[in-house]
């Protein structure tokens, strides 16, 4: 690719690609959760039966309805069939694309048309629509224009404007504007600085960037390049998660991709402009998706954060100017300098433009990855899109923001999602991970899965964090023995103000938001574990009583036989009766019971 | 950039250059903000949050230890919630703390002990762990606990910064972070060059020198033990300190007077025994100078030095000089000489080194000495063994009188008293080398080239007419960078003074341990060093050579120096690298 | 504390640390080398033994407490070597919510050892990781790469079979 006008050439031919008159187009959802649910044998068995009409493609966001076939024929509309098998596909192949007539019991229902109803693609705009192996289908979709377009005169400073006026802020948790971002960047002194990818997406239970870089890493490349025109550097790095094996393999295939076209590395396009990449692996460790941390890595040390200031727009990387976004940003970037600050300006609230990309996980029925405009409220992500709880169950709270974040009562459900909001109720907008809870879960136990996770992932560099999440999570975890006094509740309060005002990193002082969160929302629960030593949820085993209601026990002795600890006593046929000194609270009982026998209090 | 930048701390207005911390705008109007990890230009990490205050706009407290001044800044640094937040970080601490402080060596020395008290903390209220000692004692010198580490990171900021050795360093992550050598091995088994200067960082317990005042307590009660001590140049200038005098005072004479109290038989200066050195050393730079190598030479005084070049440079071993040090030097004269002389069994007398240094604990043990099978030196105590010997004993201190070592070896220059600070070795060979090569001595004793606490110290000097390149470096962070600049070939000396330890013997790591907070804001080492280049130039001998007792010795005893029978006595003769 | 101090023997061969001199080479004098270093080495020695971190420590100036301060913060190093077959337990959140915890109790059962360790036999290594992505399918487990997900306690017994048997 020697000029942007080869590019121009170049995506008019990949178009036919993407929409080709004369032949199917076969389209099997092939990200990580796709693969997991058996993709492979059904890409195999396809591209036995129809060659090179089938297209690897990425997560298309319907996760529980993987793995995912599309079919789109020349002329007529796309067909989604989900939950597919090699026999299954062998039938589409037959019936439909061979026979023309779409095998109507394997599409997606209505439920499925729900989903993708209410969302707005941009960073995932290109997931499970083109071959993320292949560049010329990425270029087919516009890529690389917005690069082209900087090297073909546009200025770094009307970049930067382009990027500021947008109104984009970053999408890894803070949500600081990345125009400001950009500029501190290019205005700090320096021959050498570097742009960094932060891909270590640790958050437990998200994965909105896993699904762009597995569905469209040529649009992080891309906006990483244009970056490094903007603030004048010509090395980056992306740091992702080595938990993530089929990502960092598409990044490796499409820097290798670009490379060759000559949209990456030396002269880009024939222009002054050079930029090269690395990737570097984490290697398991929550605490460096912190910036600072993750810089200490790429560094090659411990991943332990560092003061700030310096921030790294000053020093950062190799004590060098370092631009530093997280994935789904970057993926926003090319979109928005190809269509202009309004597009994505004129999307979202007043504080909150664009889009946000969340992973729907936990107790809802639509489990998957949606994008949504900033200000779509809660209830239309967990009732319409994802519709609502599954089995019936009461929807409780939803977490976002992952360790870092909070829990949200159903009373807020009408919040809208932007990020003063969620930060006013306690909660933060993290990076995308959004878990529903239902009326099973108990709220103290979820603090103390947050708290052994922080406990687990706290670098151990600054008292408070490393001896403070400790602390904390024992008060819970004596609070879920029924052993914690309201006193305990209040020392609880005190410790995650203090670890908040404190702690040298955003994790420690994050840390506490699950605690204070259900402090806030869900305080009688914590009140019943301490008070009358009851969880309403009956999920702590230490205050959950099981016992044997005589008049509906048959005697059939099934609980006696499956109880691992020999506490269940009683003859056939006649009522049994359970221990409650040798009972283990295991639960086994209880679901072995075929009439309800048992009860759990 | 502008020249100062102004702001206000608890509304007094400051103004300070640039770059310069809160903590330290801070001291100019007379706050001192408390810390555990800060080591000034060494580790400034702000990990341990005790030195949090509030900045006006900051959405968290500020560690003031790393935060840059700002113009127009607002600082409070103890508002209630400022002094409520260090109060919950130290009880975060103590509840992960083994506080067995009545039975800790460092009781009443103690940092944490300090803030504790100084927050009046009556409880720690967060769940604690159940705190069982570490102890871990495999090597010679030093004893280690992590059930008392508070984490600070200042152990492995010297071993790596300062020393270049890196032995021990934060391991594991989270909660379960400590304080290890690799794959958890004893310290014994690494290649810690045992200087101790984790020691005199540790805000705790958790770094102990291994105590071995209680074989010298027995020592001394044993009737048939003649039982001598021999006390290296620096430390009447730091022992003061263990008792509460400032920093520099020189208690030579009380010192001498405790220790003719706690019933030493005997009580020497190895002042002498360095005097001794500079015959012996000064020889063999002649020699080697003029006869063709190896060059450069480089001093062996240090152990911790030495056992340094043995682990990471044996390529430099032929040019270390192949004389003991003056403790060793004087424990072997102990044994040979003088029991020869007062009709002592060598076997019955006892030789106590007190040192500035914990390596010397290292260095008796490794063999090679004058009479077979007998140590030189039994025990090597460090300044602060001593001092606690002399409270045990109830011994006055400050209030004792003045008095002399014993005639028999107590006699030396003042060559030999500034071998306590780096270059002072360097310093004294110069004096007697160029004097004897001369034949008279040179217009000024005074080499200030090779003085002051710069790590690296170069000059030049003529010397029979012709140029003597010598440097002297303190510190192994220091002395790995000469040495490694000698092997590249850019740089070109003939004699190096290597001392373990930044500073010299007065920053060694036996010396009194004085809190961080101190050492931040003051340079003790001058401080000590000051002291006794005042003595040294007050004094009326201040050539080794000229010593009356040297003269002696080698009248009765060592004929001259470099004879067969000094070699014998006073130099090594294994291998180095092969010693324990 | 797991994962901390080597109890096996090293059984290290000529052609593993040729190829780990050669990475170290390919590496020295590049910023942050360790990292990549580390990674290869524990790909090439299936774990972390200290004879490979001191022909590092050699290779890139770096002090064995050095290295081993980075091998013991990251959870993906590990200084013992992994069963032959590794089982990951995902316990992220969504995993959690629909119950990992029981999955993982169940797989421990079955094994006979804990998360984090080796089974008595060598034969499997158990993980509890953090979210592997596959929220889609909670909860999920991995043996050796394959993916197992919507799992119940009573699926587990089963699945471990397959790889007992072999």
């Amino acid at each position: 690719m020697k000029t942007p006008a080869e590019l121009a050439a170049r995506r008019e031919a990949a178009k036919a690609k993407l929409s080709p008159p004369d032949r199917p187009r076969v389209l099997v959802g092939m990200a990580t959760c796709g693969l997991a649910a058996g993709a492979g044998p059904v890409y195999d068995t396809l591209k036995e039966e129809l060659g090179d009409a089938v297209i690897l493609t990425g997560c298309v966001g319907v996760c529980r309805f993987e793995p995912l076939v599309e079919v789109i024929m020349p002329g007529k509309p796309k067909v989604t069939y989900v939950s597919m098998t090699p026999e299954k596909a062998k039938r589409v192949v037959a019936e439909h694309i061979k026979g023309g007539a779409p095998v109507a019991e394997y599409e997606i229902g209505e439920d499925g048309e729900a989903f993708f109803a209410g969302q707005f693609r941009v960073a995932l705009r290109n997931c499970g629509v083109i071959n993320p192996e292949d560049i010329d289908e990425y270029i087919a979709a516009d890529g690389y224009e917005a690069l082209a377009g900087a090297l073909s005169g546009r200025s770094p400073a009307d970049i930067i404007s382009t990027v500021l006026n947008s109104g984009l802020r970053g999408r890894g948790g803070a949500g600081f504007p990345t125009g400001r971002k950009w500029q501190f960047a290019k205005d700090a002194p320096g021959d050498e600085k570097y742009i960094v990818c932060n891909a270590d997406e640790g958050d437990p239970g998200a994965f909105m960037d896993r699904s762009v870089l597995e569905g469209d890493p040529h649009s992080v490349l891309e906006a990483m390049a244009l970056a490094g025109y903007a603030v004048g550097s010509s090395q980056g790095y992306i740091y992702v998660r080595a938990e993530y094996p089929t990502a960092v393999a598409r990044l490796n295939t499409a820097i290798a991709q670009a490379k060759e076209l000559r949209l990456l590395g030396q002269s880009i396009m024939g222009s002054s402009f050079s930029f090269d990449l690395e990737i570097r692996l984490g290697a398991g460790a929550f605490v460096c998706g912190e910036e600072t941390a993750l810089l200490t890595s790429i560094e090659g040390n411990r991943g332990e954060p560092r003061p700030r200031p310096p921030f790294p727009a000053v020093k950062g990387l190799f004590g060098k100017p370092t631009l530093l976004n997280n994935v789904e940003t970057y993926a926003n970037i090319p979109w928005l300098l190809t269509k202009g600050a309004d597009a994505l300006n004129s999307v979202g609230t007043a504080t909150s433009k664009g889009t946000k990309v969340f992973a729907l996980g936990g107790k809802i029925t639509g489990t998957g990855l949606v994008e949504v405009p900033m200000g779509t409220t809660l209830r239309e992500v967990i009732e319409v899109i994802g519709g609502g709880c599954p089995g019936g169950k009461r929807f409780k709270a939803a977490q976002t923001g992952g360790p870092s974040g909070g829990c949200i009562p159903a009373s807020h459900i009408d919040t809208p999602i932007d990020y003063e909001s969620l930060s006013a109720i306690g909660s933060m907008m993290g990076s995308g991970g959004l878990i529903v809870m239902d009326e099973d879960n108990c709220m103290v136990d979820i603090a103390k899965y947050f708290l052994d996770f922080t406990v687990d992932e706290s670098c151990g560099k600054c008292s408070p964090c490393r001896i403070g999440t400790k602390r904390l999570y024992q008060l819970l975890e004596k609070i879920t023995h029924g052993r914690g006094t309201e006193r305990d509740l209040e020392l609880l309060e005190e410790l995650c103000g203090h670890l908040q005002q404190n702690s040298l990193c955003a994790l420690g002082q994050t840390a506490p938001n699950p605690v204070l969160s259900t402090l806030r929302h869900f305080r009688d629960e914590y009140v019943a574990h301490v008070r009358d030593k009851k969880c309403p949820a009956h999920v702590c085993k230490s205050l959950v009583s099981y016992s044997i209601i005589p008049s509906a026990c048959k005697g059939c002795t099934l609980c006696a036989r499956v109880c691992p600890a020999g506490a269940i006593t009683g003859a056939p046929k006649e009522p049994h009766v359970i221990n409650s000194q040798e009972c283990i609270k295991c639960g086994a009982c209880f679901d072995k019971c075929k009439f309800s026998a048992i009860v759990k209090e | 950039m502008a020249d100062t930048v102004n702001l206000k701390i608890n509304s007094v207005p400051v103004s300070v250059p640039p770059g310069t911390t809160v903590l330290e705008a801070a001291r100019q109007i007379g706050v001192e903000i408390p810390t555990l990890c800060y080591m000034k230009d060494i580790s400034e990490i702000g990990a341990c949050r005790i030195c949090v205050v509030d900045v006006k706009g900051a959405r968290t407290h500020v560690a003031s230890c790393v935060y840059p001044v700002a113009e127009g800044m607002e600082v409070r640094t103890h508002t209630p919630d400022i002094i409520r937040s260090r109060t919950r970080t130290l009880e975060l601490i103590l509840s992960n703390h083994r506080m067995d402080c009545l039975t800790c060596l460092r009781n009443q020395n103690c940092e944490l002990q300090k803030l504790a008290a100084d927050f009046g903390i009556q409880e720690t209220r967060f769940p604690s762990d159940a705190h069982e000692p570490q102890i871990e004692d495999s090597a010679v010198h030093l004893v280690r606990d992590n059930s008392k580490c508070v984490l600070c990171r200042r152990c492995s900021a010297v071993c790596k910064h300062n020393q270049s050795v890196g032995v021990i360093g934060p391991a594991a992550r989270g909660f379960d972070t400590h304080i290890a050598c690799a794959y958890g091995r004893d310290l014994g088994e690494v290649a810690c060059v045992s200087c101790g200067q984790c020691i005199t960082v540790c805000p705790t317990g958790a770094l102990t020198e291994s105590c071995q005042t209680d074989e010298v307590w027995s020592a001394l009660a044993d009737p048939k033990k003649h039982v001598v001590v021999g006390v290296a140049p620096s430390i009447r200038v730091t022992l003061g300190e263990c008792f509460g005098l400032p920093v520099g005072a020189n208690v030579e004479g009380q010192m001498v007077s405790a220790l003719r109290l706690l019933g030493f038989n005997g009580v020497f200066d190895i002042d002498a025994a360095a005097d001794l050195t500079i015959m012996e050393e000064g020889t063999e730079f002649m020699k080697r100078l003029t006869g063709g190598g190896p060059l450069p030479l480089i001093t062996s005084c240090s152990p911790g030095w030495v056992r340094f070049c043995e682990q990471y440079f044996p390529e430099f071993l032929p040019n270390v000089s192949s004389c003991k040090s003056p403790q060793q030097m004087f424990g072997a004269l102990m044994k040979t000489y003088y029991a020869e002389k007062y009709n002592l069994a060598p076997e019955d007398v006892f030789v106590v080194g007190i040192m500035p240094c914990t390596a010397k604990k290292y260095e008796i043990r490794r063999g090679d000495w004058a009479v077979e099978g007998l140590p030189d030196v039994d025990v090597a105590l460090t300044t602060r063994e001593l001092s606690r010997m002399i409270s045990r004993a109830g011994i006055m201190f400050r209030s004792l009188p003045s008095s002399a070592f014993d005639a028999a070896f107590g006699v030396a220059s003042g060559a030999g008293l500034i071998f306590g600070a780096t270059g002072g070795v360097m310093e004294a060979a110069l004096r007697t080398v160029s004097s004897l090569a001369e034949g008279k001595p040179p217009a000024s004793l005074d080499f200030t080239e090779v003085r002051g606490t710069a790590g690296v110290k170069e000059a030049s000097y003529t010397i029979r007419g012709r140029s003597v390149r010598v440097a002297a470096c303190s510190g192994l962070a220091n002395a790995r960078k000469v040495l490694q600049s000698v092997k590249d070939g850019s740089a070109r000396y003939d004699f190096i003074e290597i001392m373990c330890c930044p500073g010299g013997c007065v920053g060694g790591g036996g010396q009194p341990v004085q809190p961080q907070s101190l050492k931040n804001f003051s340079d003790l080492r001058a401080l000590r060093a000051a002291a006794l280049y005042k003595s040294d130039a007050d004094m009326p001998l201040r050539l080794s050579h000229e010593s009356p007792l040297i003269k002696q010795l080698y009248r009765e005893f060592l004929q001259k120096p470099g004879s067969p029978e000094a070699h014998k006595i006073l130099h090594t003769h294994i291998e180095k690298g092969e010693a324990v | 504390m797991p994962n901390t101090v080597t109890v096996v023997p090293f059984q290290g061969t000529q052609e593993q640390e040729k190829e780990l001199l050669e990475a170290i080479e390919a590496h020295a004098g590049r910023p942050g080398a360790a990292m990549p270093v580390l990674q290869k080495a524990q790909a090439i020695y299936g774990y972390l033994p200290e004879e490979a971190l001191a022909r590092i420590s050699a290779g890139l100036g770096l002090t064995m407490s050095e290295l081993y301060g980075i091998v013991s913060f990251y959870a993906q190093f590990s200084v013992n070597p992994k069963g032959r077959h590794q089982v990951s337990v995902c316990l992220g959140t969504a995993c959690y919510v629909r119950g990992a915890a029981a999955i993982l109790a169940a797989v421990e059962d079955g094994l006979g050892c804990k998360a984090g360790s080796v089974s008595p036999d060598g034969k499997f290594s158990i993980d509890a990781t953090r979210c592997i992505g596959a929220c889609g399918l909670a909860p999920v487990i991995i043996i050796d790469g394959d993916v197992y997900g919507r799992l119940t306690p009573d699926d587990i017994p089963g699945i471990l079979k397959k790889y007992t048997e072999d």
